[in-house]
Order: C-alpha cells, then structure tokens, then sequence
C-alpha cells in the first residue's frame, strides 16, 4: 500500500509523516504540490507547517493547488484523506471537511501533549472504543476549531466528531479535536498523529490514526 | 551620499581619522564614497572584531572531531558514521532592543542560514535571552515578543527549538540580550566552503530580493552602544520572512544534494559587501560584481545600497558556468529568484560596476586581513573583591527560601517560553528542553547530539575569569548529564565597550577563563560571535558569555534525564565542587544583592565529573542526572523531583542553596550503587536520600510536591498573564 504526503512550499512536517508512513509498513510517496496526480497512492495525508508561508489564511492557497484537485478525486471516490495541523486547515479550506480554524483563543502557538477523548468507534480508530484517551502533541497558532451552532447539531448527529480534547488547548467549540466529512472517509485534527509514532520519543498513539489510514485504503482497493 | 556639514563622511560612517589614513595608505589613492562605505562596514567591530581578534586567539580550536574551525560560516565537527554536525551561536542584541519580534526572528533567520551554508541541515535551534526584571511592563513586553519572534521564525521554517535559558536582571532594561544557536547536521564528506574558486565561474544572487530595509543595521547597531532616541533607527532593523527562509533552506540542500555549488555563503551583517569580500579573501581571488543585476524591491536605489543592504533571506553561490541552467532549474521550482551577478577573477580584487561603470574597485585582503586589530586597553574593575563573603539570611527558614526561589522568575520552569516553540519536528527530539541538554537523534542514526547553551552574567560579574570558566563548564555539565561526551564549543560574547579599560579587562579575563576550560576539558572553539558595546548611557550589561556546547551520544536510547523515575531509588551527589552564595539566586532573591566572589571551578575534577556521567549512562546505571545549577541543591533536587512527578528524602546537607561547578544529582537502583561506586574512581559520590512519596524533602526544607510544581510551573504564566 502506497501513501502519498503532499508538499507544498512551507510545509514542515513532510518529512515526518514520510518517515511515519514508512514506520508503519506502507509507502510513502511525496506530491509536490505542483503534481496533478498522487503517484497512484491509495491514501492521503496533507502535512503540517505553513503552506505558501500561511498568506492569506493558513491553508488558503495550499487549497487551490494542483495537487489538491487530486486529492478531491481521491476523497470522491472514497479514498482515505487525512489532514494534520496545516493539512486539517487546507482541507477546511478546500471545503473537504466542515467548519474552519481560527487563531487560538489565547493568541499563543502553543506545543504541548493533550489527551484526546475518543466519541465513537470508527475505521479511523481501530481497536480503540468511546471514552478511551489518546496522547498525541500539538504545536499550532491557528488550530481553534469553529462551526456554527446547527453544523455542530448535525456533526454531533452524524457522528463526525472522532476525538475532543480532555482540556482544551486553543478554544475549539465543544473541545473538537478531529472531525470527517459526512461520508467518514476525509478526516482532520490539529495535533500530529505523525510525531507520536516512535516509543524514543514519547507516546505512539499516533499509530492507530495511521493504522486507520492504511486499513481504509485497503478495505476501498479491495471493493474495486 | 551626503556629507553632513563639517563632519568628514569617514567619521559620520563610524571610522576614525587614523582608520582613514589607513584606508588611504592602502589604496595608494583618496576612496571614493563606495569604497569608503564598504570599508566603514567590512571595518566594523561586528565584522573585523578588530578589538577581540587578538583576545580570541586564545582559544583552543582543534581537535579530532573538528572538520571545520572557526571563521566559516559556523564550525563542524565530526560525530561519527559518516555523519558531521555543524554549530554556531550568533547575537542579534541590538536590533531586539529596538523591534523585539522582528530583531529575534531575523536572529534566528539569520543563524539558519550560517548553518546551511556549511552544507548543514537545520535540525535545532536554541535562544539565551536577557530582559530586565519583569516586574516593568515594558520588560514583559520586550520578553514577550523576543519569544514570539524567536519561534514565529523556526516554527515556520520547521526546525525544533530544543531549549536555551533566559535571565532577568535590572542591569539588562536597556539593552536585552537575543543570542541564537542553530545546529545542524550534514554527511561528513560534504562539508561546504565559502571561499569562492575558479576564474570565470559565476557568482550567482538567490532568494529574497534587495531592498533598503537593513541598510547598515547589524553592523552599525551591533557597533554602537544605545542612547535615548533609538526609535530613530527603526529603518536599520530587518524584516524576516520565514516562508523565503524556509524554500531557501530546501532549495540549497537541494541544490547541494545535485552537486551544483563550489562555494556557499550567506548575506548577513553589510549585506554583498561582506559577504562577496569573504568569499573571495578565503578563495584567493577577485569578484566582479555587476550591482545593477541585482533584483531590487524599489527603484532608484544606489548602488552602495545595493551594496550594504542587509535585506534577510538571501544568499550567494559561486557555480561553474556549465551548472547555471540546472541551479536557476532548481531555484525555479522552489520558487526562488536567483540572478547571475558576477564572475570569480584572477585579480585578488573586488571589483564593482553599475550600468557598466565601474563604481568601487578595491583589493580584498585590504577589507579583510588588512582590518585594523586593537589591544584593549586592561584594567582591573574596582568593585571586584578577593573572597568569597555571603552567608544565609537567619530570619528566613530554608522551607521559605526554597519556596521563594521555586517561584522566581530566574529559577522557575521555562515551560511559558519553550510550550511557544515547535520542539518535535523533524521526528528526533529524544529529551526535551526543560532538564540539562536536549537531545536530538541524528535520525536515520541511532547515534544522537545533547546540546546546551549557558551563560550567568551575574556571576560573571563578580569574577570575569571564573565567570568566562564556569559557563563553559556549565554548559559542558548539562550535556554530560545525558550521558553525552561534550565534543564542541561555540560561543557569544556578549559585552558593553571595549574602548573602555574595565570592559577590556572582563573581556580579556573572561576569554581567558573560557579558554582555560576548554583546554581542561579538551573542547575546541569551533564557531562564534562577538557582540560588544552593549550599554546604555554609558552604563555597562555585566559581562555576559553565553556557551554552547554540542555533545555526542553513540546511541539514543541510552539518553539519561533529569527527572527522579521509581520510588526507592538512592539520591547521590556526584562532584564535591565548592559552593557559595556569593552570585547566587539565593543572594538575589532573599538577600537582594549581588555581591562577593564565586568559586573557582576545579577543572580537573570536572573533566572526571563528565566522564563519570559518561561511562554510567553507558552501562545504564543512572535512572537520573541533572545539574546543581540556579538554586543550589535544593532546588536541584526539587527540580528532579517535579521532572518525574515524584517525591523525594533528602537528609542533612551542608549547603542547601549555594552555587557552583562540579556537582550533579543522580539516582540509581540501589542494587546499582556499588557498580557506580566503583566506576566513579576520583569523582566523589554522597548518598542524599531515596526517591518516593508525595513531599520534597531537603534537609529542613520541605514542601508539598503539587504545591511546589504550582510555584513553579506557575510563576511565569502568572507574571505574564496573570494566570496559569
């Protein structure tokens, strides 16, 4: 299985997510944000860091990339997308996933572990149930999550909120770490499955969002 | 250019009449006011360090390890499979003082750009930062915006900050301290120079393009002491934009990784002006430039504008002619401009033109090695006394001293600083900021850096000798608590005016202190920075040494941290290095002065104390190690404590809050104790107690963990925020 991590100018965590990809037994493939198509990847996971230097908005331009009109085709055909910190932003932008993120609360970039609440089973989870945490670091200036009251009803409704923060890092409503699209296979969240994959370094919580990624492309290669 | 009425332009540019003179003898004719403008930066203390040249050659700068001493862009040291590491910590003082954020971020910008232009991946940063006391607004704002700034930059470049220190002292209000480290990590075989090589191969201009911004900021703010009224140099300070950083530091690792460059530099302090006549002084050639190629952000500029400008974000390769079409390939797609703006000659000359005139034309040793060096006038500062004199406050008991010190903002946790950096990217940050060094595996290795960057101005105030010793052994000391063999040093030096002779005397002591500890412990200086005339209204910062010191690790996974792990686990002493309360926290902030003299670090018992820790943390014997710095011993063992969230019983200790070299907390199982007996040989080891339970006890002092992790933890967000 074959994974693709985009690149743009500006990102930073690329590389990590690469060496993540690879940790985890698939193959990474960059994107340069140039590409139009994904190296025949069957997943997706747009990086953190600061895309065209965060002008705009933080994802803004990211959004409009050649790459990302293959991402769209990707998400449309049920292929798995995950966004991460700036990539969570570009797909908000790209009107992937609901809602948007603003500057946190306190004004702050912030870097910091956070305990995750988990809302629901779900593919993106495996093996994990409601009520279990996860460790997992964020380290953002723009990463309060906001949606309006009745898209939060309907997100609450059809189960698109993944995990909450345990204390709320940067003022997102209802503490939403993690969000998908209504058909489950796009998800985004602020802190970085990516840098928690190795035990050297702290938790590996971060494995089971991937594992998540991995088992979702297979299970759509498989009903092709 | 123009003249002010009556004041002859080499003197309104900073130079004196004798450095004229000079000028004119060398050139054998009058310089015209290009010339002159290049030579009044190239001759600038921030450039020439015409009064610490002479002082610096005291310093050991070889060594095994080292590929690359100093006077390249940063030094490089040899760690081992294949792999090099690249350091340097650089100040950037005063354009803090007069814009924080823009002054912090374009010191880091800068420091970046020292480091990849050895070749080097970026792969951490670390900041020593000093304010005044925070109880001043505008200190809290100084403070607040040098740290936004200071991770505004390397967050959005994506290299971790992995630590650093920060210091508040009254005698700083005027004149804040930004010095930033950068390491960075290259294969061995592809060290880079910037000595340009190769008549007719072309001198080529790439990423930001030039503007007026920065015209003569570093060199001429970095060369002056401050006055009131320094908003009016607002125009010199630069403006960083990460995001050109960013593809500046991926498209040159790109354009290295394809072979496409013969020499690298970068344009920092006086702009081309400096950074064309260092490359062709340690090349041997000549340059001629063409200004009017250069891109520029605004019409009508001069060309000693041109010149001089010290617009961040940019960098200058030297390339054979046939490589030209595959390096403007590589630029394009990373979006950066890149221009053609001259060619390397036989001439030994630096040769400039604009719109085909010629405008400068000067031979490059006379900017270079022909710069004037001075020897700073010595002499011995009244204030400083011959022994030690500081005792204990009676009618403060120890539980409320300790208290008191947990909670000061020069002891408490710097969570408030480092929770604002990025300290994870790049998947190698093993140990954290917040103990002794961090450490950063050189991924794909297994093999890893510990890194610290110390400096005490207070205590060096007292003893300028002593003081310049301490903070290399300091900072030597954190690196070791890892388990990590120190290996290199770099260094900031940051002091007032070296034209007077009590500041020639710190400088000169300090220098030779550190370079007496260097030698003790086998560390060659391998990069550094000088920053003088830091003062204002004529008063003086203390002497200020800020040392940087790269260790290695042969394996990651054998890192040691300062916190205490598991309850029964024996608490030592390792060292018996002699302490004081002169200079100390404890004097500062329960006894309210500075004053006496410190301890002479014993540097023969410093170097077993690191080997000690070494050839522990290798058989996996120490569960902890962490550094008696700030706060002496009970602070030391409170820290420990709170870094593994568990208690500790310590008995009587003969010294609770004194200060000095040669003394690290460890703990151990206690089946280990009589392995690492045997191991210390020299190194003196005192049992102090065992880990366990939910209170700190240190001899009298005791206090509740959580209450003490609140005074803490707490002390920084409650100054800044007024809350947690």
């Amino acid at each position: 299985m074959s994974v693709a991590v985009l690149a743009f100018p500006g990102s930073c965590d690329d590389r990590d997510a690469l060496r993540a990809v690879a940790l985890m037994g698939a193959e990474p493939v960059r994107v340069w944000h140039a590409d139009s198509d994904l190296g025949g990847a069957g997943a997706v996971i747009v990086p953190g860091g600061f895309s065209y230097g965060d002008y705009l908005r933080p994802g803004a331009l990211a959004a409009l990339s050649p790459a990302m009109a293959a991402v769209r085709e990707l998400a449309a055909a049920g292929g798995p997308v995950l966004g991460i910190c700036n990539g969570f932003q570009v797909l908000t932008e790209a009107g992937l996933l609901p809602g948007v993120l603003r500057p946190n609360a306190h004004l702050q970039f912030r870097f910091q572990d956070v305990a995750l609440r988990v809302q629901r089973e779900s593919a993106w989870l495996p093996g994990v149930v409601a009520g279990d945490t996860l460790e997992i670091p964020v380290k953002h200036h723009d990463g309060c999550y906001f949606a309006a009251p009745a898209q939060l009803e309907e997100l609450d409704a059809a189960g698109q909120v993944l995990l909450r923060y345990v204390h709320n890092p940067n003022g997102s409503v209802e503490n939403i770490a993690c969000v998908t699209n209504a058909a489950g296979n796009v998800a985004g969240l602020m802190p970085h499955p990516e840098h928690a994959v190795d035990p050297l370094l702290g938790s590996v919580d971060g494995r089971i969002l991937l594992q998540g990624l991995l088992d979702q492309a297979v299970a759509v290669e498989a009903a092709i | 250019m123009s003249t002010i009425e009556s004041t002859p332009l080499h003197r309104s540019l900073g130079l004196t009449d004798a450095e004229f003179e000079r000028i004119r003898e060398l050139l054998e004719r009058e310089p015209n006011d290009f010339e002159l403008a290049v030579f009044s930066l190239l001759w600038s203390e921030h450039c020439a360090y015409k009064h610490s040249r002479r002082l610096l050659a005291a310093f050991p700068t070889t060594g095994e390890r080292v590929l690359q001493g100093p006077g390249e862009n940063a030094g490089v040291i040899d760690v081992g499979d294949g792999l090099a590491v690249a350091l340097k910590v650089e100040s950037h003082n005063h354009p803090s003082a007069v814009e924080p954020f823009q002054g912090a971020a374009t010191g880091v910008g800068g420091i970046l750009r020292d480091i990849f232009a050895m070749g080097a991946r970026p792969i951490a940063i670390l900041d020593s930062l000093r304010f005044g006391e925070l109880d001043a607004e505008r200190q809290r704002h100084l403070f607040a915006r040098v740290v936004e700034g200071v991770g505004h930059y390397g967050n959005c470049v994506g290299v971790a900050n992995i630590g650093g220190e920060v210091e508040f002292e009254a005698a700083y209000e005027h004149n804040c301290l930004v010095n930033a480290m950068c390491v960075g990590v290259l294969p061995a075989d592809r060290l880079q120079s910037a000595g340009a090589a190769g008549p007719g191969n072309l001198l080529v201009l790439y990423g930001s393009k030039t503007g007026r911004d920065g015209i003569g900021g570093a060199s001429v703010l970095a060369s002056q002491g401050f006055e009131e009224g320094s908003e009016a140099k607002r125009p010199s300070v630069q403006i960083g934009d990460p995001f050109t950083g960013k593809k500046l530091i991926e498209c040159t690792l790109e354009l290295l990784d394809q072979g496409l460059i013969v020499s690298l530099q970068d344009l920092g302090a006086a702009g081309l002006a400096s950074s064309t006549s260092e490359m062709a002084a340690s090349g041997g050639v000549g340059l001629d430039v063409d200004l009017s190629a250069v891109p520029v952000r605004e019409e009508g500029m001069e060309p000693f504008e041109i010149m001089i400008s010290e617009s961040q974000e940019r960098m200058a390769a030297i390339v054979e002619p046939s490589s030209w079409d595959a390096v403007a390939a590589v630029c394009r797609r990373w979006e950066v401009d890149a221009t053609v703006i001259g060619e390397v000659t036989e001439t030994g000359r630096l040769r400039c033109f604009h719109g085909g005139e010629a405008v400068g034309d000067i031979p490059v040793e006379t900017l270079t090695e022909a710069a004037p060096r001075y020897e700073v006038a010595r002499e011995r500062p009244a204030r400083l006394v011959e022994s030690a004199a500081v005792a204990e406050d009676p009618a403060t008991p120890p539980e409320a001293a300790l208290r008191a010190l947990l909670a000061a903002p020069g002891t408490a946790s710097r969570r408030w600083v480092t929770r604002q950096y990025d300290q994870l990217v790049g998947s190698g940050t093993v140990v954290r900021p917040g103990g002794d060094a961090a450490v950063v595996r050189l991924t794909p290795s297994d093999r890893a850096i510990a890194v610290s960057l110390d400096g005490n101005g207070r205590r060096t105030w007292l003893d300028p000798r002593r003081g310049g010793m301490s903070a290399v052994c300091e900072a030597a000391r954190n690196v070791a608590c890892t388990g990590a063999r120190p290996a290199a040093v770099t260094n900031c030096l940051n002091f007032g005016n070296p034209e007077h002779a009590d500041i020639g005397y710190e400088l000169a002591e300090a220098i030779g202190g550190m370079a007496d500890a260097c030698r003790a412990l086998g560390l060659p200086v391998v990069s550094g920075n000088v920053s003088l005339y830091n003062e204002h209204d004529g008063r003086p910062i203390p002497p200020t040494p800020v040392v940087g010191v790269v260790g290695v690790l042969d394996d990651a996974a054998l890192a040691v941290r300062a916190g205490f792990r598991d309850e029964g686990d024996v608490v030592l002493l390792a060292g018996a290095g002699a302490s004081a309360l002169d200079g100390s926290d404890y004097q500062k902030v329960i006894l309210g002065e500075t004053a006496g003299r410190i301890p002479e670090p014993d540097l023969g018992a410093e170097r077993d104390l690191h080997a000690f820790l070494a050839a522990a943390a290798g058989r996996r014997l120490l569960r902890s190690a962490h550094d008696v710095g700030g706060g002496g011993l009970a602070v030391a063992v409170a820290e420990a404590a709170m870094a593994g969230n568990i208690g500790v019983r310590v008995g009587k200790v003969a010294d609770l809050f004194g200060e000095g070299d040669g003394r690290v907390v460890i703990s151990a199982r206690r089946a280990d104790v009589a392995a690492l007996r045997k191991l210390a040989g020299p190194v003196p080891l005192q049992r102090l107690g065992a880990v366990g339970g939910g209170e700190i006890a240190v001899g009298p002092a005791r206090i509740a963990l959580a209450a003490a992790v609140d005074l803490y933890e707490g002390a920084l967000p409650r100054i800044m925020e007024g809350g947690a």
